[in-house]
């Protein structure tokens, strides 16, 4: 690995590049987090303020599904390059899942 | 095989076949145990032919009678097809990508070892107390009913060879997404490539609820649970779903490949570039997807309503489309080229109508309504015969043939091939095309004999006769192995001299490392390519000539597979007692199973080194190396 770390020369319009980008990046992650610590005050406050269970249910779920998706995309990194294949198996799967688990629900439990 | 292979003694053979990790033996080990799984649920389909033949037959007793039908289901599909088909994946698709090997070659030996050992199992049942009776699909109110072991058999067996197909699907994906060579984008791969990629994506997404399924059903009968039992509060239906969510991608995962074999034949033996190669990709990866959504068509008569009857017709039809597709720009490769009438070649054209039949049939039964009158009856019967005959069965013939030269270095007669195929196709219409109409007088599947009055007697004895001229058909093919094994006449790199993908660019057999150097992928069809430029050596090369790492051979995988099958037993007679040794067996299995992955974990195994002098040595020889030191 010694060759890893000889010093990369870089022109100055690449350093302010990088930069840029980094400190957007962190923007993005900073809000996404406040973004979470909102959705899960919601969540909290629905619970105590008591509304109907099958009004909680749904919208905690679809929060919890948010919440997934910023935490990929945010701060795993999934829109990264390279990533296409992976996101696009991810996809699939909780698409194959997410069929399996309605039709069931629906057609079984119901 | 060269010189090196024919000084070793036999002792040394079965040893290096053991302990391969090389993705050429594996395959070769896949095709000859899926092959006499074949033959045995070939012979089982006999008996059930011959029970058959005439009203009142008692040549089988009707519990024997459900024990044949059973084992014949699950091994043709579980045991013969698929494993042939996961056979023609490892020989041929890591050439065609321009790989050494797969991503991980210790597990596509453990993946083979599984399935093996699952097929034993399986099969053992025969021997020990009779084999599972409730059908492939062994529905949970039957299969618990049933008294003997069979339906233990049948789950850990399944359970067991199904870890292996899932590791093999694993191990492709990666291949498929790491290892192509240079140049080799997604839209520059082999259609074979193609299918062998979402078939197993679609491995990977459908095994898991046959696992579930399976636990279930082993807890349920060995360990007292009651996820199927109605009057303990579990729920029957459940296992249909988790099956048929299973099943029906199944029958994707054998007919892609099938596919993806006729793909290349069509484009081959036309000696033209495939028409429509994006459409037929996007084709076969949306025909995955649909593949999820269409399950409960199996199960319209359980009642789930109009509702739910009615979405999954709709979306069972829609299926058709992407199918009719592919058959449409297989036409059209067709039209025009300067075709040749090679075996595989006739496989190809004789499949085309035949799956076509089995599509059609598959829509009437999609429709609801109508299916009411069809299910259970020999018209689901001819259907699925037709598909699976007709597609994945001439595809493995036709694969046998296309691919026979670039495993073993040597060519099957044609005039043989040739006589297979008349047996084969003709049998195979006589036997299926008739079961339509007995499916529409009436005749239900799964009796083990019918009445003289019942107008019935004339179509089944036509039927069985069918199925006698499909076994000359499989007869003829294995005279064909001999012979050609025997005169052993080698053959050259490209011995259809049409080859247009890389596996066709190297020798025949490839050496065990493949590609002394990796080749650099210029487009779709890349030999071709080369070969249009007058390219005498076939590729143009990645990289320059250097020391190849390869990995060393072990005896892991197998020792592995085989706790898994002593740990069965133990599962299997755990509620009976008078067996008190069961849980030592559980244990001493699992203890196999877990040491050996034990030593695997602690043992740096780095693998060995070819070195570019022994390369060029072994490429003065005609690169025919095999097997490694
Ligand atoms: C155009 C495409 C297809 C359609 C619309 C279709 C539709 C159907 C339907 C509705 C059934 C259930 C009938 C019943 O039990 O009442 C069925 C059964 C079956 N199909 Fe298909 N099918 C298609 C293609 C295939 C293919 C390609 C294969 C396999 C390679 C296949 C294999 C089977 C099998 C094995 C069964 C019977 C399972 C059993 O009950 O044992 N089908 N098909
Ligand atoms: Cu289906």
């Amino acid at each position: 690995m010694a060759h890893d770390t000889t010093e990369k020369i870089r022109s100055h319009a690449e350093h302010d590049f990088l930069k840029r980008k980094r400190s957007a990046e962190m923007r993005h992650q900073l809000t996404s987090f406040a973004i979470m610590i909102f959705l899960t005050l919601i969540a909290f406050t629905m619970v105590a303020a008591g509304f109907s269970t099958y009004l909680i249910v749904p919208i905690i779920l679809l929060l919890a599904g948010v919440q997934v998706v910023l935490q990929l995309y945010h701060f795993m990194h999934l829109s990264n390059k390279g990533h296409g294949m992976v996101a696009f198996f991810m996809f699939s799967g909780i698409f194959v899942a997410f069929i399996t688990v309605l039709a069931l629900v629906t057609i079984v439990w119901w | 095989m060269s010189s090196l292979a024919q000084k070793k003694g036999v002792g040394a053979i079965i040893w290096d076949y053991l302990t391969t990790v090389d993705h050429k033996k594996i395959a070769i080990l896949y095709l000859i145990s899926g092959g006499i799984f074949f033959l045995i649920g070939g012979l089982e389909a006999m008996l059930i032919r011959i029970q058959l033949m005439k009203a009142g037959n008692d040549f089988l007793s009707a519990g024997l009678y459900n024990e044949m039908i059973t084992m014949h289901g699950t091994t043709m599909i579980f045991l013969a097809a698929m494993p042939i088909l996961l056979g023609f994946m490892n020989a041929v698709m890591p050439l065609q990508i321009g790989a050494r090997d797969v991503a991980f070659p210790f597990l596509n030996s453990l993946g083979f070892w599984l399935f093996f050992f699952g097929g034993i199992f399986l099969n053992l049942s025969w021997f020990m107390g009779g084999a599972p009776d409730a059908g492939w699909t062994n529905y949970a109110s039957l299969a618990l009913a049933s008294e003997s072991h069979g339906i233990d058999f049948y789950a850990l067996g399944l359970t067991i060879s199904g870890f292996g197909t899932l590791i093999g699907g694993i191990n492709f994906l990666v291949t498929i997404i790491n290892m192509r060579a240079p140049g080799m984008t997604y839209m520059r791969m082999p259609l074979f490539t193609w299918t062998t990629f979402v078939a197993s994506a679609l491995i990977l997404l459908a095994f898991p609820p046959l696992t579930v399924g399976l636990f279930f059903m082993i807890f349920d009968r060995m360990f007292g649970a009651n996820f199927f039992v109605v009057e303990m509060g579990g729920n029957t239906i459940i296992w249909e779903h988790l099956f048929w969510i299973f099943g029906h991608p199944e029958v994707y995962i054998l007919i892609l490949p099938a596919f993806g074999i006729f793909s290349e034949i069509f484009a081959i033996f036309s000696r033209k570039r495939l028409f429509g190669y994006t459409a037929l990709v996007f084709a076969t990866i949306l025909i995955g997807f649909y593949g999820f959504m269409v399950w409960a068509h199996h199960m319209f008569t359980v009642g789930l309503g109009p509702t739910a009857n009615a979405v999954f017709a709709l979306a069972t039809m829609i299926i058709a489309v992407p199918t009719g597709i592919k058959i449409f720009n297989w036409l059209l490769t067709i039209w025009g080229g300067s075709i040749k009438f090679t075996v595989p070649m006739v496989y190809a054209v004789a499949f085309i109508p035949s799956f076509v039949a089995g599509g059609v049939t598959g829509v009437m039964q999609a429709i609801a309504p109508l299916d009411y009158q069809l299910h259970d009856s020999y018209f689901i019967v001819a259907h699925f015969h037709y598909v699976i005959v007709g597609g994945v069965v001439l595809a493995i013939l036709a694969g046998v043939h296309l691919y026979w030269p670039k495993m073993f270095g040597t060519m099957l007669s044609e005039k043989l091939g040739m006589v297979t195929f008349w047996f084969f196709f003709i049998g195979f219409h006589l036997t299926f095309f008739i079961q339509h109409f007995l499916g529409l007088l009436g005749m239900p599947r799964r009796v083990y004999t019918f009445g003289a009055d019942q107008g019935w007697d004339l179509f089944n004895a036509i039927s069985s006769a069918g199925a006698l001229l499909m076994a000359i058909g499989v007869i003829v093919l294995l005279v064909n192995v001999v012979i050609t094994t025997v005169k052993n006449v080698r053959v050259g790199n490209d011995p259809w001299e049409d080859g247009r993908t890389l596996e066709w660019a190297i020798p025949s057999p490839p050496p065990f490392y493949n590609f002394a150097q990796t080749p650099l992928v210029r487009g779709l069809d890349t030999y071709w390519i080369e070969k249009m430029e007058g390219n005498k050596k076939g590729m143009v090369y990645a990289e320059p000539l250097g020391d190849i790492h390869m990995p060393n051979g072990s005896i892991i995988p197998f020792i592995m597979s085989f706790g898994m099958f002593v740990a069965s037993f133990g599962a299997l007679y755990f509620q009976d007692d008078s067996k008190p040794w069961t849980l030592a067996v559980l244990i001493i299995g699992l203890a196999i199973l877990f040491g050996s992955m034990l030593v695997r974990s602690l043992k740096d195994d780095l693998g060995f080194h070819i070195t570019k002098e022994e390369l060029m040595e072994d490429l003065k020889k005609g690169g025919n190396t095999d097997g490694s030191k």
